[in-house]
């Protein structure tokens, strides 16, 4: 072996590469540590309810939780065979909605469902008051009067044991009850079988071949079922509403039955999701489209707005002495340190039609009493509101931006001969730029997702798609648009900010320096 | 048998955390939620300040958040803990908290006190318990005021005022949202009370309410938040607009402003409390105790002292007083007095809960074009 091929040793003995990498990975370890908290912030405030909010967007898994074997039953249904579904799928849902009221579900998937289709908030309310009072009683009657075991739950958890695959409805429809008795805090052995019980049993028995059970108690039991007076859930349920033998309501829960919907997404688009595919929606319910493209407009106006406005002011601030410039500076942070909700009120002050400016041109004889302007409540309003809100987040970029451009350059474009104009144009504004740019990705950006400014000085025609999922969200509780909504929302900004990546490139973006 | 293996699991599980479960004691935090403002003062003046004088071990915590009390409860609901103990919402958002699970189905007669002559509850109640969840507190109503000084000599004395611009030029604010604008509007296009609900439930009587708006669409500032209209009635903005009649009580009563009442076609609703579903035993005693006090026949009558909303229980009402602070007669300037209710409309709860998502939407569209 020669000294070159043997690896480099430290003083301890061991390879240089080994413990260089051991040194390099604990440095490593330290530096995740120390931005460990950061990160863990970050994922737990940002990633995770973004994630969420995504997830939400096309969850819908409510269907499936609460009516089961009616979702299973449905998948059987051609609704091009028969106009309505068949008693198998009477009969699941009949044992889904006594467990649904059980636990107070069946509401809450008729509001759900209500989204799709109106109408369906109150049927399910109104037969989840009248499910448990069906004429099936007659059945767990009959069977009682035939052998008082089948009073005995002991009896039913037998069966649901040994003949799980000859009474699949009844050990299914027990396994639910005996979970349903025991999260209310009752004891089982104590309770009464329910009526929904026997429901299951006489469908068991009613579809297994005659003389099929060995078990004495069931084979008794098929004999006489046979003689019993079937009652048909289909007319039980269209008794409570005739709704529930129209076509189209079973056909709106077999199209929201999946557990993943692109519903919601077609819903901010103004699309619908229907049992015959997607379709638009009637030219009356179309808003989204519309909101989306006003929020954007608008936003650009609001943006162009600020670059107007603010450049000056910036300008003024980088290029005036420092006393001065410094009580200019209070006199831009000051109205940025007011709360947001004083300023919007403040311009409401001013810009209604018995406000301060309307006042003023009528004293003024500028404007006739009776043709004061209407400012707001209307696109004019939100947009100088919001200019005025928003001019901060153009001017500080731009003031930072244009304090680093050297005095110098100006007055070179000078000596060499250029008038105030081109030294400004050609000198001046190119290095600003930067400070443009950044400015207005924060303005367009934080205008995109305004939501309390719009709402208050907005009217009908100054608000933006915030509003709608500030309404889905607080008041229709429809989680699912609003997160539909807000997604394709984040989604148009990661686009627009990547155009813009592409098209200015975002290292031109400064903040300062 | 699994029969016996669950119930010995479930008698284990029953042990296990039993001793910490029985206990029946009554927290000494509660945290009402309510809408703020004075509504919320009177409340705390006539239920909450006599209730700690009788436990001064109690300490009462308002939530001014009723406004968007549904959404936080379902978000409180979502993440397992609920810190609010009493929630006062409107009758339509306790429908909505009660199907989705998130408020508690309670039986009135139990909770409730019943009236002094012996009256049960739900009959004191009678039908403006409109859901299992909710326990009613107050009748108020959506109406309208107008400016005394820009009417002439013709001040409005009926609802479809508001349509005519002939007669009554200027803005009008109306609520941002379909309840009770379409119904107005149907009324004042000709379609007796009784039907209303059946005409707004076809695609027709949809079209005939929104082109009943069309008419004075560009005349109408729309409103979201109670304040709104008395606020654009005092400034002269609008000449005729619609509010709650308590906030219009206190423009007309507590700030002479030259606005006056308008009681026809007024729209009654009622406000009262839910409590939240999921509270620990402590807290739900407290609150079930809270309640019993604070909805009983002489604290409601108590509240008119301070507001002009009518009290839920009719036991109440021949107890109202005098206002606490100006002194005058409460009673004519309740929404349930004769005088004032001659021309009543009574929101339709059920209607709305089904159609409020889909005329919603096809209103903001409306209202966009």
């Amino acid at each position: 072996m020669t000294a070159t091929d043997s690896p480099v040793l430290t003083a301890d003995g061991t390879p240089l590469k080994a413990s260089l990498r051991r040194a390099l990975r604990r440095e490593k370890a330290r530096a995740f540590l120390l931005v460990s908290p950061l990160l863990l912030f970050v994922l737990m405030t940002f990633i995770a309810p973004i994630a969420d909010m995504l997830f939400r967007s096309v969850e819908n898994g409510i269907v499936h939780d609460t009516i089961p074997r009616t979702v299973q039953a449905l998948r059987n249904w051609d609704p091009g065979e028969s106009e309505v579904p068949g008693d198998d799928v009477f009969e699941a849902f009949y044992t889904d909605m006594v467990f649904a009221v059980e636990r107070k579900s069946h509401t809450r998937l008729g509001s759900r469902l209500n989204y799709e289709r109106t109408g369906l908030a109150s049927l399910f309310r109104k037969s989840g008051r009248r499910v448990g009072t069906f004429d099936t009683k007659d059945y767990a009657d009959a069977f009682n009067m035939l052998d008082p075991a089948w009073n005995d739950p002991a009896t039913w958890d037998m069966l649901a044991e040994s003949e799980a695959a000859s009474l699949p409805h009844t050990a299914s429809a027990y396994a639910t009850w005996l979970g349903v008795v025991l999260a209310d805090g009752g004891d089982p052995l104590e309770e009464e079988p329910w009526d929904v019980l026997y429901a299951a049993l006489y469908s068991d028995l009613m579809q297994a071949p005659a003389g099929g059970f060995e078990n004495p108690l069931l084979d008794d039991a098929q004999s006489a079922a046979t003689g019993f007076e079937p009652v048909s859930l289909r007319e039980q349920f269209g008794a409570i509403d005739e709704d529930w033998l129209d076509p189209q309501v079973w056909r709106t829960i077999q199209t929201y039955a999946a557990r993943y919907t692109p519903g919601y997404f077609l819903n901010s688009v103004d699309l619908k999701l229907t049992a015959d595919g997607v379709q638009y929606r009637d030219e009356g319910d179309r808003i989204y489209i519309l909101l989306f493209g006003r929020t954007l407009y608008m936003s650009l106006v609001i943006t162009i707005s600020c670059i107007l406005l603010g450049y000056p002011v910036a300008f003024l601030l980088a290029n005036l002495p420092l006393r001065t410039a410094n009580i200019l500076m209070i006199l831009v942070l000051l109205p940025f340190w007011t709360s947001l909700l004083v300023r919007t009120s403040s311009w409401k002050v001013l810009l209604q039609q018995q406000g301060v400016i309307n006042d003023i041109l009528v004293a003024l004889r500028i404007v006739d009493d009776a043709s004061r302007l209407v400012l707001i409540n209307n696109q004019t309003g939100t947009i100088i509101a919001m200019t005025h809100i928003l001019l901060p987040f153009m001017i500080l970029p731009l003031y930072s931006v244009m304090k680093t451009i050297p005095p110098a350059y100006v007055r070179a474009a000078k000596s060499l001969g250029a008038t105030d104009w081109t030294a400004f144009w050609r000198v001046y504004f190119p290095n600003s730029v930067p400070g443009i740019g950044a400015g207005s990705v924060l303005v367009f950006i934080l205008a995109i997702g305004y939501y309390i400014t719009p709402e208050l000085v907005g009217g009908t025609r100054g608000v933006f798609i915030s509003n709608r999922i500030a309404y889905h969200i607080s008041s229709s509780l429809n989680w699912g648009l609003a997160a539909a909504l807000g997604t394709i929302l984040l989604f148009a900004v990661l686009i627009l900010y990547w155009t813009y990546d592409k098209i200015v490139g975002i290292d031109n973006v400064k903040l300062g320096g | 048998m699994k029969l016996k293996k669950t119930v010995l699991a479930a008698a284990a599980l029953t042990l296990a955390v039993g001793p910490t479960a029985v206990s029946a004691q009554l927290a000494d935090d509660i945290t009402l939620v309510s809408w703020g403002g004075a509504y919320q003062k009177s409340q705390h003046r006539a239920y909450v300040e006599p209730y700690i004088a009788d436990n001064p071990e109690v300490t009462a915590v308002w939530d001014e958040s009723s406004y968007e009390a549904v959404a936080k409860l379902r978000a409180m609901n979502e993440a397992g803990n609920v810190t609010w103990d009493l929630v006062d919402v409107v009758a339509s958002d306790a429908i909505r908290l009660c199907d989705e699970g998130l408020a508690m189905e309670i039986d009135h007669d139990e909770l409730l006190a019943p009236a002094p002559d012996g009256t049960t509850a739900s009959e004191d109640f009678g039908n403006l318990i409109v859901s299992d969840c909710f326990i009613p507190q107050i009748v108020y109503s959506t109406t309208f005021g107008y400016r005394t000084d820009m009417v002439g000599s013709t001040p409005p004395t009926d609802v479809c005022a508001v349509f005519d611009l002939e007669m009554y030029p200027g803005k009008r604010s109306l609520e941002k949202r379909p309840i009770n604008n379409m119904e107005w509007a149907l009324i004042c296009d000709g379609v007796p009370k009784a039907d209303v609900y059946d005409v707004l439930e076809t695609d027709e009587g949809q079209a005939r309410a929104f082109a009943k708006l069309d008419t004075i669409k560009d005349d109408v500032i729309w409103w979201s938040a109670g304040a709104d209209t008395p606020q654009l009635l005092a400034d002269g903005e609008v000449v005729i607009g619609s509010t709650y009649n308590g906030r219009l009580f206190s423009v007309i009563e507590e700030q002479n402003q030259p606005v006056g009442m308008l009681w026809d076609a007024q729209v009654f609703d009622l406000d009262g409390w839910i409590i939240p579903a999921g509270l620990s035993e402590d807290r739900l005693a407290r609150a079930k105790d809270f309640v019993r006090f604070a909805t009983d026949t002489q604290r409601l009558a108590d509240q008119a002292k301070y507001i002009s909303y009518g009290p839920a229980r009719m036991s109440s009402a021949p107890l109202v007083g005098m206002h606490a602070d100006l002194g005058i007669d409460m009673a004519p300037h309740m929404p349930t007095d004769p005088e004032n209710a001659k021309n009543t409309f009574l929101y339709n709860y059920e209607w709305w809960a089904d159609y409020r998502d889909d005329l919603d939407a096809k209103f903001q569209a409306w209202l966009a074009q």
